[in-house]
């Protein structure tokens, strides 16, 4: 039982992880009106880049940075198509997702199946020795650890800082955000730049430390789960952070029915944690008055100043 | 020295001029008028000084020094404040950090600014509030102190006094002597003639893009200046006796709502009836829960079992929603005619079709074309709406002409009751006076009316009774004849609050 029990916990966290990572960039970059859909493909270029650089003899960190840069260089052309040439959000984001999922099946061929040794863990002193929530919650990655903080630091950001103000601004009323002298297309461009970045990292963080392997298609739809993490999580860093645990939750407890021996299609234990996801999320979101006052208004149109 | 010089200063869109070689000059501490309908070009004119917009010709001057302003941000670091009539407010932020965004502080300062203001100007506001929560006239006060923040030399206000109360407007005005008084020259923007004559040291007179005149408004006649701003003279409505219907074909009772806003007002035992061939006038300093009443009449917010009643031509309506009501013939003009009254992307036909799809303009839920046009013809003709036709955009009238659509819209109906919120807000003259006027005729015509403004001189014009709405509750009706400006500003100002209290 108390095995069970730090499995889960330790599962949860590791499953998690990319998720939050990924959705609290994806929430930076729609809090400045832009809608970017492009996540999964982000985060499929991120991943296999950061899988080439473990697999070239490159540090863990150094690989995911290089996931984050790969995946905001796609950002970056996203960017530009849809701030400077006022490309449909919707339809770019599709397009230079799927851009980016077949980038990097491409680039990642010749690694198909190859498998990397695993990130080292740093246990907390202390904490780690705890029974049960010991190796839990506190015999991880480096990066396990730093997700939870970097929500809080999004939160903060958001409410509490000047950068804050600006970037909500811009994604609310950019002519009134314009005319008290904000540029708003910079704005946006280094939100989705962001966005990109950590939807790099996320990717990265998929194929070098939770599978260990790269195959073409690994990402599996997270990057959708991620863009509905932001909406249904109605903009608020806490909540989605809450839906991302979430899901690694529920994507371990299709492992658990099958240890049961419960006789379950496999396609339907590996549906769950989506389905369970958006329920839960959801009903966490029945109240239309959060969604009104946190969700930006201006969310994916073009914008462009007057002159 | 003259502050700030324009010379030639020309702005098109597309085939309209909107501005046309305005020569324009403004001294320190100046408080300079400049005055026109809706549509002559003011705010044209104040978004190119405020950097907003770029001029196509022309040159402008600050200090004696060619001026360039390529956005907002450099006016304002020359000294450029400005209070827009729109207002250029995030909705989701806090006031403070509204104030804060703008002028580069922190949010702690901005609080501390939005304080201090407010004690000194009488500006006073919830730094912490939301601004969606606030009404039209505490979004200026935020916009006044959010200008007065960088400490400006040119503040430049849009229409200033329309969301202020009546009782405010001398405080205002002391806000604006101080200011200039300090060396700080004030642009004001207004279509209205007694207090540009009262406040302002010079008024230059703006018609279809062009400066027509620069005047000294104290030393020009009310008359003499509306005729330079619309070219005529200023129509009054012209009432006749009407005959009041003995039963009241709106009756409200005891209506108790609190606001889901944590801000907002809420309404307290507001009764109040409105018989055929009337206009009932609700006065009252906007933010008073005025916005609310006008909700719950309109069928926006039904009431609930024990929130009170409401009668409408004999039958119980309170749990009725908005279809269920505009069907028993109550129609209503909302008070933000972007936001509520149309959809600022379709063209007027489409809009007609919003609420006169009950006109028989549908026919097994199709849309009958000729019947549409027709319609929206008729409201563009009875209003006389200045348009490019039944297929203009809505959003690209000025507010005037928007608003007497809306109107024309509502009566096209044929309803039995009017409710119509800030009919006038920010309309010029022209177009208030033409809705003055609709209003009027209606009440000859048996209709009952019922007016929410916050100008109390349009309902001194038009109501045969008028109420006052102060914190949620509604006084008693003063009639015509006893319903002077100072006694509706003692209620205006809770004097009849303070007695229920008492008693």
């Amino acid at each position: 039982m108390t095995e069970t029990l730090t499995f889960l916990l330790s599962g949860t966290l590791l499953a998690g992880t990319p998720l939050l990572i990924a959705a609290l960039g994806e929430l930076v970059t729609e809090k400045s009106g832009i809608l970017n859909l492009s996540v999964e493909g982000m985060m499929a270029v991120g991943a296999i880049f950061a899988f080439m650089v473990v697999t070239g003899g490159g540090s863990y960190w150094v690989a995911l940075a290089a996931g984050g840069m790969a995946a905001l260089v796609v950002a970056a052309l996203f960017a530009v198509v849809v701030i400077f040439t006022l490309a449909n959000q919707v339809a770019a984001g599709l397009a230079v997702g799927i851009l980016g999922l077949g980038l990097a099946g491409l680039i990642g061929d010749p690694f198909e199946a190859q498998t990397v040794p695993p990130m080292p863990k740093l246990p907390i002193p202390g904490l780690a020795g705890l029974p049960v929530l010991g190796r839990g919650l506190f015999d991880h990655v480096p990066v396990v650890y730093l997700a939870p903080v970097l929500a809080l630091a999004t939160w903060l950001m958001l409410t509490r800082t000047r950068l804050g103000l600006l970037l909500r601004s811009a994604g609310e009323n950019p002519d009134a955000a314009n005319s008290i002298g904000i540029n708003v297309r910079f704005v946006r461009f280094c939100a989705t730049l962001y966005g990109g970045f950590c939807a790099g990292v996320a990717g990265g963080f998929i194929s070098v430390v939770s599978a260990t392997l790269w195959a073409d298609g690994i990402i599996a739809g997270r990057g959708w789960i991620v863009v509905a993490l932001v909406v249904f999580g109605t903009w608020r860093a806490g909540r989605i952070a809450i839906g991302a645990y979430l899901f690694g939750l529920a994507t371990l407890s299709g492992l658990l029915v099958q240890t049961t021996g419960v006789a379950i299609p496999s396609q339907l234990l590996t549906s769950i944690p989506y389905i369970v996801t958006i329920v839960a999320i959801a009903l966490l979101s029945m109240n239309p008055k959060l969604t009104w006052l946190n969700a930006p208004v201006s969310l994916g149109q073009p914008y462009l100043p007057t002159k | 020295m003259a502050l700030l010089e324009l010379c030639g200063i020309t702005k098109s869109f597309g085939a309209v001029t909107a501005a046309q070689s305005l020569d324009l000059s403004i001294q320190p501490g100046e408080i300079h008028a400049i005055l026109g309908e809706n549509g002559a070009g003011k705010s044209t004119l104040m978004k190119i000084i405020y950097g907003v917009l770029q001029a196509d010709a022309g040159t402008m001057s600050w200090d004696g020094q060619p001026l360039h302003i390529e956005n907002p941000a450099q006016a304002r670091a020359y000294g450029i404040g400005m209070v827009f009539q729109h207002f250029s407010l995030f909705e989701t932020l806090t006031v403070a950090e509204n104030v804060a965004l703008s002028s580069g502080v922190s949010v702690a300062r901005a609080t501390t600014h939005i304080e201090r203001s407010g004690a000194r100007f009488g500006l006073e506001i919830p730094a912490a509030a939301k601004v969606h929560a606030l009404s039209q006239g505490e979004r200026q006060r935020v916009e006044i102190i959010r200008a007065l923040m960088g400490d400006p030399k040119l503040i430049i206000m849009d229409e200033p006094t329309s969301v202020l109360a009546p009782t405010a407007i001398p405080g205002f005005f002391g806000i604006v002597r101080d200011l200039a008084a300090a060396g700080c020259a004030v642009l004001f923007i207004s279509h209205k003639l007694s207090e540009i004559r009262t406040l302002c040291h010079t008024a230059t007179v703006m018609r279809r893009g062009q400066i027509v005149a620069t005047v000294d408004p104290t030393e020009t006649s009310q008359a003499d200046l509306a005729r330079l701003m619309i070219g005529r003279d200023i129509p009054h409505p012209k009432r006749a006796v009407a005959t009041v219907s003995d039963t009241p074909i709106l009756k409200v009772t005891d209506v108790t709502v609190a606001d889901d806003n944590p801000f907002g007002t809420t309404l307290k035992d507001v009764s109040l009836t409105v018989h055929g061939g009337e206009i009932v006038g609700i006065a009252g300093i906007s933010g008073n829960g005025q916005q609310l009443l006008a909700h719950v009449l309109s069928g926006e917010i039904p009431l609930s079992p024990g929130q009170g009643d409401i009668v409408f031509d004999g039958r119980p309506v309170g749990r009725h929603g908005v279809a269920e009501r505009r069907a028993a013939g109550l129609a209503y003009v909302p008070e933000d005619r972007q936001a509520q009254g149309s959809v600022p992307e379709l063209s007027l036909t489409e809009n007609a079709l919003l609420t006169g799809h009950m006109a028989g303009l549908i026919q097994h839920g199709l849309i009958r074309r000729a019947a549409a046009t027709a319609f929206s013809e008729r409201c563009i003709d009875d209003m006389d709406v200045r348009c490019a036709g039944t297929g203009a955009e809505a959003r690209s009238l000025s507010g005037g002409n928007l608003q007497k659509f809306i109107v024309g819209r509502e009566l096209a109906l044929t309803p039995r009751l009017l409710i119509a919120a800030q009919p006038t807000w920010g309309v010029d003259i022209g177009a208030a006076q033409a809705i003055h006027q609709k209003l009027v005729d209606l009440r000859q015509d048996g209709l009952g009316v019922l007016v929410i403004s916050d100008e109390l001189d349009d309902l001194l014009e038009i109501s045969d009774r008028i109420h006052v709405m102060f914190r949620g509750q509604l006084s008693a009706s003063i009639p015509r004849a006893e319903a002077r400006e100072d006694v509706i500003g003692a209620l205006m100002a809770g004097s009849f609050a303070e007695a229920v209290a008492a008693s």
